[in-house]
């Protein structure tokens, strides 16, 4: 018996996760607020937990939260009419708006899922909300994801993150954000925050930025699936393609990018058979549907071309760099940053040469925004290691080991600082 | 984590008979769900094994032994490899496929991390050197 409920309850757990998303976004429809719609759906959960064990998981298990979180909802506008009832005499009206309420349920719950998943996607990546919030939100109500779970892929309490959840829910209420999906001028400012907040749950586990780990391949995988379904949501947004495609090329090296000690492997040096190529080939698929829906290249679409070179280069020394320079240049067009330029001089050095790399190099080390990034001296470190300056190369791996929080990095780092000192 | 999901063959699809209207039908819808909820990274039906083969290894000798196999049961049809967050949730997506009567298996695949210890870095040069190998043949 015991045996079976714990079987039962990591069923519940996956159903869940399949599930959750739809739940709170059909709620969220109806009920009008996250945080409501939220609980609702705990609620079938909890009912779940209590029954399933002993009754049996049931054949159609989504619409069966459904329809419990239905009944719960209908409860819960009672009770608010009946509140409100005490302090205004219009019951009249208020009975009138709950029929209404729950006509509009029975419509949404009918309904194709899409839209308001969409909807609860644009809603929880809302530009009101900060970054990590909406990270948290996403993967909270998106990816299925416990408030424990969230804590511990971004190595934070959890009380941290669950703060981060209500403060973030709060704001959405108090700012009264319309569940909708923008249409018109808004709609691209809100998607591209969509797409941050999907990205940066990817590099967080592509480049830990903290701990021991180099990489943490589950949030790379919790942010894929997050990619995977706004492209199927949003088929015609060329960037959505765009970033999907970068962050399947991305991870068809997760295998090649961590030495045998666990020390990261920089992309030239990767052995490229290790390279997904299952990964890979999904990934230009979804460049290629970017391409085909026509329009300017935006970021996410540049920078996937960028990695779709590299991905097509059999050995580091096929790279097509000429190429790689030509959307370097498109991208600093359309999305100037000094990280961006840091990255071309990179493309330059080895298209025309270390010095010419160097040289822009050099011309961005007075810029403000990369004053706290590691990556910087340690391009230089690589490029003056080339140039056979030594000594300055070590000076400047060893300032990329002071900046980096990631406990590999910082090891590797020292390791080429002290492999420069002993050759000079 | 990815599973491969392996659906055995039977008597019509080793006789090479297609699907109904309605099967396929329900097969891409239950398809379209896979991707939509970002579960599905590949998936092919196989051909009837009349069309395949199979190469015996024995003692360093090699023997080509042509379809049709018998033992319809033990062979494959079709598969899947999806990624999903546990083993539980790929039985979850598996009931709800629109099979009637068959069995259809659900595997783990490994991830490099999966062979511990017993995956030595002589073992693991050895492996890599093949991948490049194969890689370079391609």
């Amino acid at each position: 018996m015991a045996v079976a409920a714990t079987e039962t309850h990591r069923a519940i757990d996956a159903i869940w996760k399949i599930e959750s998303p739809k739940l709170i976004a059909g709620l969220t429809r109806v009920v009008r607020d996250i945080g409501v719609a939220e609980d609702l759906a705990h609620d079938a959960l909890v009912a779940a937990l209590e029954q399933w064990p002993d009754a049996g998981v049931p054949n159609n298990p989504g619409a069966w939260l459904m329809a419990t979180a239905k009944h719960r909802a209908v409860d819960h506008f009672r009770r608010n009419a009946m509140v409100e009832r005490k302090h205004a005499e219009i019951g009249y009206e208020l009975e009138a708006d709950q029929r209404a309420a729950v006509a509009d349920f029975d419509a949404a719950l009918d309904d194709d899922v899409g839209d308001d998943l969409l909807r609860l996607m644009f809603t929880a990546c809302h530009p009101v909300l900060s970054a990590e919030a909406r990270v948290a939100l996403t993967l909270r109500l998106l990816g299925g994801m416990t408030t424990d779970e969230i804590a511990r892929a971004f190595l934070v309490s959890e009380s941290t993150i669950a703060q981060r959840i209500v403060r973030a829910k709060r704001t959405l209420a108090d700012t009264r954000v319309p569940f909708e999906v923008p249409r018109g001028a808004d709609r691209d400012e809100r998607l591209s925050s969509v797409l941050e907040a999907i990205y940066l749950i990817f590099n967080e586990g592509y480049t830990a930025t903290a701990g021991s780990d180099w990489m943490r391949p589950a949030l790379c995988e919790d942010a894929l699936r997050l990619g995977r379904i706004l492209a199927e949501l949003a088929p015609t947004e060329p960037e959505v393609h765009g970033l999907v495609a970068l962050m399947e090329i991305q991870a068809s090296r997760s295998r090649a990018r961590i030495g045998r000690s666990g020390e990261p492997v920089v992309l030239l040096e990767q052995n490229r058979a290790l390279w997904d190529q299952l990964l890979i080939h999904r990934g230009l698929a979804a460049l290629s549907r970017a391409e085909k829906l026509g329009g300017p290249r935006g970021p996410y679409q540049l920078q996937a071309s960028i990695a779709a070179c590299h991905a097509r280069a059999r050995r580091s020394e096929d790279t097509d760099w000429r190429r790689i320079l030509r959307v370097y240049d498109e991208l600093a067009e359309r999305a100037p940053s000094p990280i961006v330029d840091l990255n071309r001089a990179v493309a330059v050095a080895m298209a025309d040469g270390p010095a010419a790399g160097l040289d822009l190099v050099d011309r961005l080390r007075a810029e403000p925004s990369l004053q706290q990034y590691h990556y910087l001296p340690s391009v230089r470190g690589d490029l003056l290691v080339k140039l056979g300056r030594l000594d300055e190369a070590a000076q400047e791996f060893e300032r990329a080991a002071s900046l980096t929080r990631n406990s590999r990095e910082r090891n590797l780092l020292l390791d080429r600082a002290k492999a420069c000192r002993t050759a000079s | 984590m990815r599973f491969m999901v392996l659906v055995k063959a039977d008597k019509n699809s080793e006789a090479g008979v297609l699907p109904d209207t309605k099967m396929l039908a329900d097969m891409g819808k239950y398809n379209e769900e896979l991707v939509k909820a970002g579960v599905m990274l590949a998936g092919e039906g196989l051909q009837p094994s009349s069309k395949g083969a199979r190469v015996r290894f024995s003692g360093g000798k090699k023997t080509v032994i042509d379809g049709p196999f018998t033992e319809a049961k033990e062979l494959v049809a079709g598969f899947w490899l999806w990624q999903v967050k546990s083993k539980e949730e790929a039985i979850e997506w598996l009931k709800r496929a629109p099979f009637e009567e068959t069995e259809v298996e659900i595997r783990q695949v490994f991830e490099t991390d999966d062979f511990g210890q017993a995956m030595t870095p002589e073992l693991r040069e050895q492996e890599e050197r093949l991948r490049k190998q194969v890689g370079e043949k391609k």
